[in-house]
């Protein structure tokens, strides 16, 4: 993997929000990069800008003022179908409340991403199965989401994530929800996943969660206020 | 090269096709999850939709059995009748001796073919109303005098056997022809065809039964009030000739104490007009010329084809009557689809938002709750088409009225179910496809 080409790279990134006559800036110039097989954590006071940040990250939104490269491409002009895609293909989400689409079974919930991609049904159910094996769901494809435990539900959530190989995964509290045992559990996965290359950005509360990742960034007020590499 | 590229094209339509497939198996799941809402949803469409069908088909029963009974009548005749005139009635009761002189005469028939242009065939009727016996069956019996062409210029058709000939008219036979209820209550177990009636003194032999009904209803109770049927239900015809010798032109009908009499040469006379254009002409000429003649009103003139024109202006009014009273219940019901898919958008915000982060286009949402609308008028529309087939065939077997479900009618119901699914859906898909991705994901 090339360790010296960034994946991610912000370059003095605003974020303001409207509301009536405040304006509210959350973030206040952010600057940094990250590399191929990262696993980062971010951390910070409530309402430092974590959640902006990530919305950002993920191609959720997009920034009043600055540039976003992600891989090659300037994510921060883009149009919403563009935006669309770029989620798709080349980002992941891991959600708090695992967000997953309760009409839909496992496989299908992983097979999300690549129905919006227009994969082929056979190729993406076949995929889809593999994610599902991967995080150790193999025997559950057919279940539907409320007849698995919180821990399950993450799995697939990572599965869904992994299944379009993107760049990035980012995670919102991802163990939030989780008791300790199943939080570690997922943690774990994500090391694994970690060593296997993928790249993660996690937000947490967490203190001993941060210190499994590679590289905690701290928030403060819209601000950077340290960049520590930990491994 | 040119093969290439078309097999590309058809992998690219078979993906397509594979993916309008999932997006509606992704629908019917949605719809299956809350399948009780979903079901109440499409009753509206199902009720529109069968309404529509239903109302309209008994609607063109309706009309399509008066426009039979007119038309029995013959679009290119004129219909002259006599009646008594009014202020007549009760002179009768005065004196024994006084005969009742009224009504068409054969003078009448010769001024308006010798007067009147494109007048192309005349048939003179004699109703007389007297006691048909068969030994000890006996019908109160309207016995028409009239001529051999009187079926064929009437779109009547005889049933079994024959009508009479020019030459048992000019012979002046003593056949008859029976109208199928007369034909029934005098005959009820044998063949009336070879067997023989009698009237006062006279026996006549029957030749021949009118069929009940041209195409009309299938039971006998709903042809009460036909014009074709009634008519010629309790009739029973004899030649013209032969009923002017054996009953003259006096009538005598039997009062309570005295005698009425009254002198009519002809009850009916039927004039067909060659050209259908002329025939409202026609019919003005013949009653100037009768007016002319006539110091009373003793007639009366019936143009079928004004009825007929009046009968599909009624008609037109009905199907717009209908057809607003459908459109509306349509309306109801679409806006109820839009109701319910207005309160899944809100529902299903997560949903979306889950969707949207996951590589979803606006589109994709757009197409997504579209589909599902559709799929709910759809199968609404299905439902109510069934539905809608199925309840003129109760209606015309209780009812015993003549139903006509149209080949346009469930098509066109259907769709504009369709239509409604659209129309009404794409409000609540456009909402659900432009809500901010990061507001949808927090909604909870
Ligand atoms: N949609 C929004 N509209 C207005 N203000 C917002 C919005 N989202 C976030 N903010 C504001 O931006 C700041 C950063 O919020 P957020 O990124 O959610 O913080 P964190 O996730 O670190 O708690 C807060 O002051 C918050 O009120
Ligand atoms: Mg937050």
């Amino acid at each position: 993997m090339d360790h010296s080409k960034p994946i991610v790279r912000l370059e003095d990134v605003h974020k303001r929000y409207q509301m009536g006559f405040v304006t509210v800036e959350a973030l206040r110039g952010l600057s940094f990069e990250i590399h191929p097989g990262e696993y980062i954590s971010i951390m910070g006071p409530s309402g430092c800008g974590k959640s902006t940040l990530l919305n950002l990250l993920g191609c959720l939104d997009r920034p009043s003022t600055g540039r976003y490269l992600l891989g090659e491409e300037d994510v921060s002009k883009m149009e919403d179908d563009d935006l669309s895609a770029i989620r798709g293909k080349r980002l992941g989400f891991v959600f708090q409340s695992y967000n997953l689409i309760q009409q839909l079974t496992v496989v299908e919930n992983i097979e999300v991403p690549l129905y919006y991609q227009h994969w082929p049904e056979e190729q993406s159910r076949a995929v889809a199965t593999e994610m599902a094996k991967r995080v150790g769901l193999g025997s559950r494809l057919d279940h539907k989401p409320f007849e698995l435990s919180g821990g399950q539900q993450q799995r697939v959530a990572i599965a869904r994530a992994l299944a379009s190989d993107p760049l990035v995964i980012l995670a919102d509290e991802a163990t939030g929800n989780l008791d300790s045992s199943s939080g570690r559990e997922i943690l774990d996965l994500f090391d694994e996943l970690n060593g296997q290359g993928k790249t993660f950005i996690m937000v947490t509360h967490d203190e001993d969660t941060a210190r499994r990742a590679s590289r905690a960034i701290r928030l403060r007020d819209g601000l950077l206020e340290s960049d520590t590499r930990l491994r | 090269m040119r093969g290439e590229s078309k097999s590309f094209e058809t992998v690219r339509h078979d993906l397509k096709w594979s993916r309008l497939k999932r997006t509606v198996r992704l629908g019917l799941k949605s719809l299956w999850m809350h399948r009780l809402r979903s079901m109440l949803t499409a009753l509206g469409i199902v009720f529109g939709v069968c309404s529509v069908i239903a109302m309209l088909a008994i609607g063109e029963g309706a009309s399509h059995e008066a426009q039979e009974q007119i038309k029995s009548l013959g679009s290119q005749n004129i219909i002259l009748t006599s009646v008594k005139p009014p202020d007549e009635q009760k002179v009768s009761n005065t004196g024994q001796s006084y005969v009742l002189d009224y009504g068409l005469k054969y003078s009448d028939i010769k001024a308006i073919q010798s007067t009147i242009p494109g007048v192309s065939v005349i048939v003179p009727g004699r109703i007389i109303r007297e006691f048909v016996w068969n030994i000890t069956q006996r019908v109160d019996c309207k016995i028409m005098g009239t001529v051999p062409w009187y079926p064929s210029m009437r779109n009547q058709r005889i049933a079994r056997g024959r009508f009479f000939t020019e030459q048992e008219m000019t012979e002046k036979s003593n056949v008859c022809v029976l109208g199928a209820e007369t034909a029934e209550k005098l005959f009820p177990l044998e063949s009336p065809l070879g067997g023989s009636v009698r009237v006062g003194e006279a026996y006549y032999r029957v030749i021949g039964v009118m069929e009940a009904h041209a195409n009309g209803p299938k039971t006998p109770e709903a042809s009460v009030g036909g014009g074709n049927t009634s008519e010629t239900l309790n009739r029973m015809f004899i030649p013209l000739a032969t009923a002017k010798t054996r009953y003259g032109e006096v009538l005598r009908k039997r009062r309570t104490g005295s005698f009425e009499q009254e002198r009519v040469a002809l009850h009916e006379v039927t004039v067909k007009v060659a050209e259908l254009g002329e025939v409202v002409n026609v019919s003005y000429a013949i009653e100037a010329l009768l007016k002319r003649n006539h110091k009373k009103k003793d007639y009366e003139i019936t143009v079928p084809l004004e009825q007929l024109k009046r009968a599909e202006r009624t008609k037109q009014i009905f199907n717009i009557v209908l057809g607003s009273i459908a459109a509306i219940s349509l309306l109801v019901g679409g806006i109820g689809i839009m109701n319910i898919m207005l309160a899944s958008v809100t529902e299903r915000t997560r949903e979306i938002g889950i969707r949207r982060a996951l590589g979803a286009k606006r589109r994709d949402i757009v197409t997504q709750f579209l589909v599902e609308t559709v799929m709910l008028s759809g199968a609404g529309g299905i439902i109510g088409v069934a539905l809608g087939m199925a309840i003129p065939f109760v209606v015309t077997y209780f009812a015993k009225m003549v139903t006509i479900v149209t080949f346009w009618s469930p098509v066109v119901a259907f769709s504009i179910s369709g239509l409604v699914g659209v129309v009404f859906g794409i409000y609540p898909a456009m909402r659900a496809a432009n809500m901010d991705p990061v507001e949808a994901l927090r909604h909870e």
